[in-house]
């Protein structure tokens, strides 16, 4: 499988001794995790364990206490300014990044939510070319050929004129897929992507999915799909109380877990 | 005429079949429906037209409301023209108000406190000062700073620009009452709109990189305005009637204008009929206004938009005529029935 996919050289992410927590409740707890440019990653775990706070992490949406995460060796919500003598005055210091800065580190990273958030005023085609037009990316004739080239992609192409509200959940999510995708990311993060769908549905939204995990981009999702999961992952990580417990191929944590709690939670859940 | 005979012969022959049998299934779907008898509705209505039709009456054949007089001043120049003031002060006021509100909600919505603490502040003084009250005090405020000028610190330009035209006009303490006034609700009432739009929302806009300008304006706004339109139409329409107050400060607005005329020739109640069918037709357009208004903010918040009042109408037309060609066939079989 790995083989099939064009080489990625962008979307490393890395994610080093992050920890947060809510209060005096710990969410994430020293986690550590790098993922490779074009791999495709899972996060499992038990409502609760901190897996949806992992991801919002890569992309600032949620801010991190300690540690740090990165994206292709650039840091998300800082900067790093080095000393010009390290030697004597240390490492340097890091910097808090302007709003400004935040929104444009934060276009290398999409992210598609668990209840789609498409904009209820606008229509499909509205809510794919808002962004790359903000952005000023794209004139707003390549925006509107580059959003009917990618809601054909995810199958809507008849849908362009269709507010939110007239579509399904299924078709709603995979809108939201395109307008993630038209900024071209080098990272595509879903939050349980397939939670809120009626079963019928999920097919649609993780076949869309599967075809852009054979494209390259960096993927890491959440999700409670275990067979998906299974065929669709590089590797899968097990996480609870915010402690990375297992990380490996799905032939390893989902075959063979080593922790008892991945071996509980896999008993559950199968 | 032969399906007329068809439905009449169906009607009937149903009874008799069952007279004869009275087993077998009977099919609903052809009998006659009678429908239930609202005698309250009935009666509550005609007392309903009573009162109208007394009331209109006593408007046509009453010697006190001296329609000539009326009518000879509706049009007047000066009540035109107190007609113009009380639209430029909504006008002017309005705008000012809801600009300055739209500015507090966001302020009071940020993350730094003092911001948001003057906001609320603001807020909570204008909110409690009624609204007479405050316009006999930016009126008499000279009495108060006689001699403020530029140069004293600690004063917003906005105090000194009003200042510098020298113990401000009846218009301007009028306009500047008004406006705080305005703000201060309005401010509450935008800060609820925003409040009501879903986080996922704000969310969904940041991941994109969407700037805040355009987070504020293409996304926040526009789906706030759903719950804003409706209290803020209020509010605009509590403004123009509000205006009326400043008549304490001899402002020469459409109400003090009628106030002059029947206290010169003592023609009560056919001037403050003038002031009162011009204040209902100013909140008739508004409420127009408002209808259209929220139907276009509508979008995407309903699968189908609801009918304006010209297409139910042309429906109700429609409805009615093709109706007119069913009437004389439904007569026939009560008459074909009852023969």
């Amino acid at each position: 499988m790995t083989l099939l996919r064009e080489t990625a050289t962008t979307g490393l992410v890395e994610i080093r001794s992050v920890s947060k927590s809510y209060g005096t409740h710990e969410v994430l707890h020293d986690v550590s995790l790098t993922i490779e440019p074009g791999e495709v990653v899972t996060i499992l775990g038990p409502s609760g364990s901190g897996k949806s706070t992992l991801l919002r992490t890569i992309n600032h949406l949620e801010t991190v206490d300690r540690g740090w995460v990165s994206i292709d060796g650039s840091l998300i919500g800082y900067e790093h300014r080095p000393e010009k003598n390290p030697a004597k005055d240390g490492p340097g210091k890091l910097y808090e990044l302007k709003e400004k800065e935040i929104l444009g580190r934060r276009t290398q990273v999409g992210v598609v939510f668990q209840n789609f958030n498409l904009f209820p005023h606008l229509t499909a085609l509205q809510n794919i070319v808002e962004a790359p037009i903000a952005l000023k990316r794209l004139s707003k004739v390549d925006a509107r050929q580059l959003a009917l080239g990618l809601l054909d992609r995810v199958g809507l192409g008849d849908k362009a004129d269709a507010y939110p509200r007239q579509l399904s959940g299924g078709q709603q999510q995979r809108v939201a897929i395109a307008r993630a995708l038209a900024l071209q990311p080098k990272v595509l993060l879903f939050d349980e992507p397939t939670s809120a769908l009626d079963p019928e549905l999920v097919g649609e939204v993780l076949d869309v999915i599967r075809d852009l995990a054979n494209l390259g981009t960096t993927l890491v999702i959440v999700t409670h799909e275990l067979g998906f999961a299974r065929e669709v992952s590089d590797r899968i990580v097990f996480i609870d109380h915010g402690h990375i417990l297992e990380v490996g191929t799905p032939a390893e944590v989902l075959g063979n877990p080593q922790h008892p709690r991945t071996r509980e939670f896999l008993a559950k859940a199968l | 005429m032969t399906s007329v005979l068809g439905r009449t012969s169906t009607t009937h022959a149903l009874p008799l079949e069952h007279a004869d049998t009275t087993t077998g299934p009977i099919d609903f779907g052809a009998l006659k429906v009678v429908p239930t008898r609202h005698w309250a509705r009935w009666i509550l209505g005609a007392l309903v037209v009573f009162v109208v039709a007394q009331l209109l009456f006593s408007l046509f054949t009453e010697p006190g409301y001296h329609w000539d007089v009326f009518a000879k001043y509706f049009f007047a120049p000066a009540i035109l023209r107190g007609l113009g003031l009380t639209l430029l002060l909504t006008v002017v006021a309005g705008s000012i108000g809801f600009v300055a509100g739209g500015v507090l909600a966001l302020m009071r919505l940020s993350k730094s406190p003092l911001l948001s603490s003057f906001a609320w502040a603001f807020i909570w003084f204008f909110r409690s000062i009624p609204l007479l009250v405050q316009v006999i005090v930016w009126f008499n405020l000279g009495y108060l700073y006689p001699t403020i000028g530029l140069g004293i610190p600690f004063t917003t330009e906005y105090f000194i620009e009003f200042q510098t035209v020298s113990l401000i006009s009846a218009f301007a303490a009028a306009v500047l009452g008004l406006a705080l006034h305005q703000a201060a609700y309005s401010a509450e009432i935008i800060r609820g709109g925003i409040l009501s739009v879903d986080a996922g929302q704000l969310e969904a806009a940041a991941a994109l990189g969407l700037p805040a300008r355009v987070r504020v304006f293409r996304i926040i706004l526009p789906q706030a305005a759903r719950s804003i339109l409706p209290n803020a139409f209020n509010e605009v329409i509590g403004l123009l009637k509000g205006t009326s107050i400043v008549s304490v400060i001899a402002l020469s607005e459409v109400f003090y204008v009628t106030q002059v005329i029947y206290n010169r020739n003592h023609m009560v109640i056919p001037m403050l009929i003038v002031a009162v069918v011009w204040y209902t037709i100013l909140t008739t357009v508004l409420s127009i206004a408002q209808f259209y208004i929220e139907r276009h903010f509508a979008r995407g918040s309903v699968r189908v938009l609801p009918p304006t009042p010209i297409q139910r109408a042309r429906r109700w037309v429609r409805t009615q005529w093709d109706r007119l060609d069913d009437a004389p066939a439904e007569k026939t079989t009560e008459n074909g029935a009852r023969a």
